[in-house]
Parts: structure tokens; C-alpha cells; sequence
């Protein structure tokens, strides 16, 4: 029996959270699998294929694929779920879109946003927003979850490429219709897989304002997130948003800026290596679990900041 | 066009929850209580197709104890036309849920089935994939938009790195993200009114189910807590605490 992994990618690239999930699926001790269905793919089944660690790619070629629909790519799975005791894919909204519906199909439950794989059988996961941690025994023969990338280390060390096996697809009559994408473009580091965030609240005031973040993180190399309150006053776009209904991040250092720290924005940033919050509300509950804190006016301190930051780089 | 929403209840989303001490699971007595957030958004956009005249009927179901009717008669305020309240005193997965609401799809029948993207307790994100699933219908998770043209929706949903838009025939599930609406409040005429609303209580042993155990809790405790922080003076500290004392610059 092996442990598959289902590959997020974009026909051309694998996803980073695919590193993740590959350590997460290592932790189960047997034959890992990686499975790339879309269409033009075969780049990203070769760069799976050299992921240290992995025993075979399952490579599958169809049009149907092209954008993962889980009406289409569920049943893929379904048919090969027999093979393996476990199937993992990352906890991001490709994951999460795609594996109740196959574990579904199966009859089997699904574990969500795992933590912690404690043994082949036992997964820890929070619940609460983050506020209590879950264990959880399954009973099911196949274990299938999510993988909350943000809690295993990514695999970056390679091998020399190991098989790509093509296989058939199996075709579905699709009643579901991919109409467009609207992607953010961004030249900045992955939010999800960042080193540095630098995230900006309703204190910033205005989209306008809010580039001042944007500034600040170009000069940290860091990528930009937002609360809520700044996603829905309009200031970014909503793929920014970190917390327990936005994305999870742990990244060495995060900066909440203009953030009162509510608990659904802690829940997607509170597991960060160090946590600098500056706001000018000293009750502020972001300032509980921040290492450091600076209580003024972003606007003063912010573009100070910068500056001497800037001034840091140069030396 | 009918609907079919479905409501959780769960502890109010502003209460700081206490694990117990026993690590069973979280404080519920005497805790304030709510309708799921995510739920109240798919409560309002029934209500919104409705008065579009896009909807004949909004049927909102809830599956757990007695207290449960308190939150489909809060629906009922909002506008829905009519409550199931399935009984189960039983902790569910996931898949339960989904397998007692495909039940209750069949019996409704209904064209259109909206839920919340997750619950904010359990936060599996899980149920409308899962019950789109088991009655084969096609499924639009995390709505910011949706739009109903005769037999076929479009659905924008908020995907990492922006936002894609898929259309499907109906029927199928759709399960809300934040931004689809703003829920309205319930005034005091209308919350009169819902307790004169038609609410059914069934048991769920009624349903011809066998619900199997499929997980075993362990524990439930709670996560590591940070220790405390210093508050800085001036930007120069902070950088260089930074640098030289977290060393993460």
C-alpha cells in the first residue's frame, strides 16, 4: 500500500505547497505517489518526478483536467483509491474544493488542514479557528485530509527523476463549465509560502494608503496580506486576506500593521516566528501575542521604517 | 425554483472558547450561541433570489438538539418560508450531515442548495462538497457571486491568487464565501411572524440512515500559547531588535 499525493499545479508549475504535502505524506513511512492530471502537464509530472523521496509520478494528459473541476478529477481518484491508505493533497482551495468529494464517493470521511501526523492513523488538526487542536483517530481503511502546509517543511532536496507513468483518464460527462480567471498579479513572494509578510488592517484607511504596505514590503522582499476589514472595505483584493476563512501563514516574520488582531485574523497568523505589530490602540489585542510592538501612527512610523530600512540595505 | 439552506449552530463567533478540562472537547453550557455565519450569508441569498422572484420557496433544514429551532426560527425571520429540524443529540462528521441532507434533498427536492463554505467550530469546509457528492450534482464552493439564468447558474468563487468563474446546470450545490452578501437583521415584526411559520421536527433515526462511526476523538486541548512581548520605543529598536536579537532581518 502507498500514500498518494495529489499535485497542485497550473499546467506549468507545481504549486510550492506540493513540497509540503510531500512531507506530510513522509511521515507515513511507505511508497509515495504523485498524481498530475491536466492538460500540457507533463513539465510539472517531471518536476514532481525529482522531488526527493517520491517512488512514482502518475501522469494523466486530458483536456477535462485543464481546470481542476472536482466533477471531473474526483472520479480519477476514485478509481485508483483502492491502491493507496492514504491520499493527501494540500489544504488550499484546490485541496479543499477536491477531497470531500472524493472521500465522499468513497464512503470515508476526510480530515481537514492537518497539523501534525502523529502516527498512519492519528492526525492532529485546530479547530476553532486555531483554538483548540483536535486529534483524531480514523477508522476508515483510506485516509484522506488536507495538509496545512504551513506546518511541515517543505521538501526541496531532489533525486534523479524517478518513473512517469501515463495513465488513462477517466472521462466524465462535465456539466460544470470553466467560464475565465480573474488572477491577482503579483511580483511578490507566494503569501502562502513567504519568509516575510507584511499585512495591513483597516488603519490603513484607503486602498491608496495601502500601498504604503505594498512599499514596506517591497523593500523587505515580503509578501503583502490583509485582514478582513481591509479585504472588505475594498483596499486589496480578497485573495489577500489571512485568517481562519483567508489563508494560513508561518512565515519568519510577520508585521500586522494597522491590525486590532481579531480572532479570525489570528487564526491564520499566530503560528509566525516572530509577530511585530504596529497600532496606535495599546489595548490592542494583536499586542498580546506579538515578540514586539510599537504603539503610534502608522503613518509616521511606517514610512520611517522604510527609511531606515533602506538605509540598512545600503550599508 | 426552490431552495434548500442549510443552518448550523454553533457558539457565537465574537465568544473566546475554553477548552474543557477533561480535553473532550470545547465549553458549551451557558455560552452564547449563534446561527454560523457563513449559513446566514446563504440565509440571504435565498431571501435575495426570492424577492427576484427567481425562488418560490426557501426551505431552511438544521440537524442537532431542540436548541437547534432556535436558529431555523432566526431564518424564518429573515425571510425563509418554512423549517425542517432534524433531531440527533449524536456528534456527526462530515459525511453524516451530508448523508442525512441528501435525505432531505430528496424528499424536497429542491434545485438549488446553498450552504456555508465551513462552520466556524468544526472548520472542515467539508459537507456541501460532500453531499454534491452523494447526490452527483455539480458544485460551486466559496460564492462571492452568483447569478441564475432559467435552469443554469454562473458562480464566481474566490480561489487562491484571485477569483474563477464556472457555470453549471441545475440542480447543484453552492456553498458561500463572505463577500456573496451582507445579511440583513431580523425586525421585530417579522421574528412575530416567524413563530407562526410552518417548522417540522423529524427524528433522524426516521430516516432510514445506518450512520457508522468513521473517527474516534482523542482529545481536544488546547494550542500552545506565545509568551508575552516587549513594546518597542522607536523604529531604530525595532529594527534592530530585529536584527540582532529575533534575527529574522
Amino acid at each position: 500500500m502507498s500514500t498518494l499525493v495529489i499535485v497542485e499545479h497550473d499546467n506549468h508549475t507545481m504549486h510550492p505547497a506540493t513540497r509540503n504535502t510531500l512531507a506530510a505524506a513522509k511521515a507515513f513511512g511507505d511508497e509515495i505517489v504523485l498524481l498530475v492530471a491536466g492538460k500540457d502537464c507533463r513539465k510539472v509530472a517531471e518536476q514532481a518526478a525529482s522531488l526527493s523521496g517520491v517512488h512514482s509520478v502518475w501522469w494523466v494528459e486530458h483536456e477535462q483536467y485543464q481546470h481542476v473541476l472536482a466533477e471531473n478529477l474526483a472520479p480519477l481518484v476514485v478509481s485508483k483509491a483502492s491502491s493507496f491508505h492514504a491520499i493527501l493533497a494540500p489544504s488550499s482551495t484546490f485541496g479543499k474544493n477536491l477531497l470531500p468529494r472524493i472521500a465522499a464517493k468513497l464512503d470515508m470521511v476526510q480530515i481537514s488542514d492537518v497539523s501534525k501526523v502523529v502516527n498512519k492513523d492519528t492526525f492532529e488538526h485546530p479547530v476553532y479557528a486555531g483554538n483548540a487542536i483536535e486529534t483524531v483517530r480514523v477508522l476508515d481503511p483510506i485516509k484522506i485530509m488536507t495538509i496545512r502546509s504551513t506546518a511541515f517543511d517543505a521538501v526541496f532536496s531532489e533525486q534523479s527523476p524517478c518513473c512517469i507513468e501515463q495513465i488513462e483518464p477517466i472521462t466524465t460527462v462535465a456539466k460544470t463549465q470553466f467560464i475565465h480567471h480573474e488572477l491577482s498579479r503579483s511580483e511578490r513572494p507566494d503569501l502562502g509560502s513567504a519568509k516575510i509578510v507584511v499585512s495591513g488592517g483597516r488603519g490603513l484607511q484607503s486602498a491608496e494608503k495601502f500601498k504604503l504596505i505594498e512599499e514596506l514590503a517591497d523593500v523587505l522582499g515580503a509578501a503583502v496580506g490583509a485582514s478582513r476589514a481591509a479585504v472588505d472595505a475594498g483596499f486589496v483584493p480578497n485573495d489577500y486576506q489571512v485568517g481562519q476563512t483567508g489563508k494560513v501563514v508561518a512565515p519568519s516574520l510577520y508585521l500586522a500593521v494597522g491590525i486590532s488582531g481579531a480572532v479570525q485574523h489570528l487564526a491564520g497568523m499566530k503560528d509566525s516566528k516572530v509577530i511585530v505589530a504596529i497600532n496606535k490602540d495599546e489595548d490592542a489585542p494583536i499586542f498580546q501575542i506579538a515578540n514586539y510592538g510599537l504603539v503610534g501612527d502608522l503613518f509616521e512610523i511606517v514610512p520611517q521604517l522604510i527609511e531606515q530600512l533602506k538605509q540598512c540595505k545600503g550599508n | 425554483m426552490k431552495i434548500l439552506v442549510a443552518v448550523k449552530r454553533v457558539i457565537d463567533p465574537y465568544v473566546k472558547i475554553r477548552v474543557k478540562a477533561d480535553q473532550t472537547g470545547v465549553e458549551t453550557q451557558n455560552i452564547k450561541m449563534a446561527m454560523n455565519p457563513f449559513d446566514e450569508i446563504a440565509v440571504e441569498e435565498a431571501i435575495r433570489l426570492k424577492e427576484k422572484g427567481l425562488a418560490s420557496e426557501v426551505v431552511v433544514v438544521s440537524i442537532g438538539n431542540a436548541s437547534c429551532q432556535e436558529t431555523l426560527r432566526h431564518a424564518l425571520a429573515l425571510g425563509a418560508d418554512r423549517g425542517i429540524h432534524v433531531q440527533s443529540e449524536g456528534v456527526h462528521t462530515s459525511l453524516d450531515i451530508a448523508k442525512i441532507l441528501q435525505k432531505i434533498s430528496e424528499k424536497e427536492a429542491p434545485q438549488l442548495i446553498l450552504m456555508g463554505k465551513q462552520s466556524i467550530d468544526g472548520d472542515n469546509n467539508q459537507t456541501p462538497q460532500m453531499l454534491a457528492a452523494l447526490l452527483d450534482w455539480p458544485q460551486a464552493t466559496y460564492a462571492s457571486e452568483l447569478t441564475v439564468e432559467g435552469n443554469n447558474i454562473q458562480v464566481t468563487r474566490e480561489i487562491d491568487g484571485g477569483l474563477e468563474t464556472l457555470a453549471m446546470p441545475l440542480p447543484a450545490v453552492v456553498s458561500t464565501d463572505l463577500r456573496l452578501n451582507e445579511p440583513r437583521y431580523a425586525s421585530l415584526p417579522n421574528i412575530m411572524k416567524a413563530k407562526k411559520k410552518p417548522l417540522d421536527s423529524m427524528d433522524v433515526n426516521t430516516l432510514g440512515l445506518s450512520l457508522k462511526p468513521h473517527v474516534e476523538i482523542i482529545s481536544v486541548k488546547a494550542p500552545s500559547t506565545r509568551s508575552g512581548g516587549v513594546k518597542v520605543e522607536s523604529v531604530a529598536e525595532l529594527i534592530n531588535k530585529l536584527q540582532h536579537e529575533a534575527k529574522v532581518l
